[in-house]
C-alpha cells in the first residue's frame, strides 16, 4: 500500500522550474531514498511532503500530491495536522535550547498533552525510539546542546517521533556526523522502518544503497529512475543514472 | 549538468585491472595454442614451455584477486562498474582454470609415452576439438574487449559442437578398447584429453556467462544456450 502518491508535480521559486512532472508512490513501512546533484529537486520535492516549502514566497506547485489519500494541497488542509504525521528531520541537528526532556516534551506539550505520567512515558518511548536512551537517561535535564552531533540528531530524531508521525522525512541526516554516529542513524533508519515510512534525501550513495528499499534518481528537477534499490545499484535502466552513480558525471 | 572530460581515477583504476585480465587471457590463450601444438607433434619441448608459463598464469590470477579486492574495499562501485568487478574476478579465475587443463595436457606429452596414434588422433577430430576450444576462448575476449554480448550465442554453439566431437569420441575409445584390449591405457589416457579440451570448453561458457552479466546484467547461468 502506498501511504504517499505523487501526480504529475510541478513546482515554480518564481520562474524557476524546480520539479518537472514528477509521478512516484511510497510504499508503507519502507525507506525511499532520493539522490541527485545539488540543485537536482530532491530536498523540494521532499519538503513538498509536509509543505515545508509554503513559508518560501513565490512559489507555484502544479499537480497532485495525496498522504494518506488525501490532497495535502487541497482546501481546508490544517498544515499543524499534516505535520504532525509527517515529521522531519534536517542535515544540520537543531535542538531546542533546551534540557534533553524538555525538546522532547515540548511538542507534546504545544499539542495540549499535560499530564506528566504521559509525557515522561513518551519522552522514555520516544528516546528508546531513537536508540538514545541508554546515553541520556541519567541526564535528562541537562541541557540538548551538551550533547554529541551524533546524539543531538537522534534527539532531533526523538523528538520527531513524539508526536507519533506515519512519515519521517530526512534531509541529509547524517552528512554533518562521524562515521560511527552515521552508523547509528542508518541503523536506526531500519529499525523504524517497521514502525514508520522514512523518505531520507542523501548525498551519500552508500548510504542511500545501504538503507533504503526504493531509490529515486532525480537531475535537473526530472525523476530520472524511481526503482527497487538493489537493482538501482546493480543494474539501472537509465544511463544518466548510471553515469550518475559510477560517478562519471562531474 | 556538463560532463567531466579527466579522466577519473576510478575509471582508470578499472581500465588497468580490465587490462591485467587481458594479459592473463592472451598468455592462457597462448597457452592452449602452443599445448595444442606440443600435443599434435608430441612435441616435449613446446609442452615444457606451457608447464613453465604455468606460474605466471598462477601470478596473474593473484595479482587480479587482489586488484579486484582492493577496487571495492577503496570504490565501492556500482551498477556496471560492480558487475565488472564480479566478472573480471571469476574470468580470472576460470582462465586459470583453463591453464591448469593447458598445463594437465602438456604435462602428459612431457611424461606419457601412450599419446594416441596418428590415425586415432585424425579418427577422434582432436585437432577440431582443440580448434573449436581455443576459438571459443579467443572470441569471448573480443565479445569482453568489443563489449559485444551478442557474440555469445555463436561462442556457446561452439560448446556443442566440442560436446558432440567428446561423445563421440568416448564411443570410439569405447569400441576401440573392447577391439584392442592391449591399447587400454594409450586409450584411456587419450580419452582423458578429450574430457579436458570439452571442460575448456565449459569453462569458456562460463567466461561466456560472465561477459553477457556484466554488458547486459543477465545471468545466463543454468538456464542453457536458448536464453542467449
Amino acid at each position: 500500500m502506498n501511504i504517499v502518491e505523487t501526480q504529475d508535480i510541478n513546482f515554480y521559486y518564481g520562474a524557476f522550474h524546480a520539479l518537472k512532472n514528477v509521478s512516484l508512490n511510497v510504499a508503507t513501512h519502507s525507506v525511499t531514498a532520493f539522490i541527485g546533484p545539488s540543485g537536482c529537486g530532491k530536498s523540494t520535492f521532499l519538503r513538498l511532503l509536509n509543505r515545508m516549502n509554503d513559508l518560501i514566497p513565490d512559489i507555484k506547485l502544479e499537480g497532485k500530491c495525496l498522504v494518506n489519500g488525501q490532497d495535502i494541497y487541497g482546501k481546508g488542509v490544517d498544515v499543524d495536522e499534516l505535520r504532525k504525521k509527517v515529521g522531519m528531520v534536517f542535515q544540520k541537528p537543531n535542538p531546542f535550547p533546551k534540557s534533553i526532556f524538555e525538546n522532547i516534551a515540548y511538542g507534546l506539550r504545544v499539542n495540549g498533552i499535560k499530564n506528566k505520567k504521559f509525557i515522561n512515558e513518551r519522552v522514555e518511548e520516544s528516546l528508546r525510539g531513537a536508540a538514545l536512551w541508554d546515553e541520556v537517561k541519567d541526564k535528562l535535564g541537562r541541557s540538548a546542546y551538551d550533547l554529541s552531533g551524533g546524539q543531538q540528531q537522534r534527539l532531533c530524531i526523538a523528538r520527531a517521533l513524539a508526536i507519533k508521525p506515519d512519515i519521517l522525512l530526512m534531509d541529509e541526516p547524517a552528512s554533518a556526523l562521524d562515521p560511527i554516529s552515521t552508523s547509528k542513524i542508518e541503523d536506526l533508519i531500519y529499525t523504524l522502518k517497521a514502525q514508520y515510512t522514512i523518505v531520507i534525501v542523501t548525498h551519500n550513495m552508500q548510504q542511500a544503497a545501504r538503507v533504503s528499499d526504493s531509490t529515486g534518481f532525480f537531475m535537473l528537477g526530472e525523476l530520472i529512475e524511481f526503482s527497487d534499490t538493489k537493482k538501482m545499484f546493480l543494474n539501472p535502466d537509465k544511463e544518466q543514472t548510471q553515469n550518475y552513480i559510477t560517478g562519471r558525471f562531474g | 549538468m556538463m560532463e567531466n572530460k579527466m579522466p577519473k581515477y576510478s575509471e582508470k583504476e578499472l581500465v588497468s585491472l580490465k587490462e591485467e585480465v587481458n594479459s592473463m587471457w592472451q598468455l592462457v590463450l597462448s597457452q592452449l595454442q602452443i599445448c595444442k601444438q606440443a600435443y599434435l607433434a608430441g612435441n616435449t619441448e613446446l609442452a615444457r614451455e606451457v608447464v613453465i608459463r604455468e606460474k605466471s598464469v598462477n601470478s596473474f590470477e593473484l595479482s587480479i584477486d587482489i586488484g579486484c579486492e582492493n577496487y571495492m574495499a577503496l570504490f565501492a562501485p556500482v551498477a556496471m562498474d560492480l558487475r565488472l568487478i564480479i566478472s573480471l574476478i571469476k574470468i580470472s579465475t576460470t582462465l586459470e582454470r583453463i591453464a591448469d587443463f593447458a598445463d594437465s595436457i602438456a604435462r602428459h606429452v612431457i611424461e606419457d609415452s601412450t599419446i594416441a596414434p596418428e590415425a586415432m588422433r585424425e579418427d577422434l577430430k582432436v585437432e577440431a576439438m582443440f580448434d573449436a576450444a581455443i576459438s571459443m576462448l579467443s572470441d569471448s575476449y573480443a565479445a569482453l574487449e568489443s563489449e559485444h554480448s551478442k557474440l555469445s550465442g555463436k561462442i556457446l554453439h561452439k560448446d556443442e559442437e566440442i560436446d558432440k566431437l567428446y561423445q563421440e569420441g568416448k564411443k570410439y575409445l569405447v569400441d576401440f578398447i573392447k577391439k584392442n584390449p592391449e591399447k587400454g591405457a594409450c586409450a584411456l589416457d587419450t580419452f582423458l584429453i578429450l574430457r579436458k579440451i570439452e571442460r575448456i570448453g565449459d569453462h569458456c561458457c562460463n567466461i561466456v556467462e560472465e561477459i553477457v552479466f556484466y554488458i547486459d546484467a543477465k545471468v545466463l547461468k543454468h538456464k542453457g544456450i536458448k536464453t542467449c
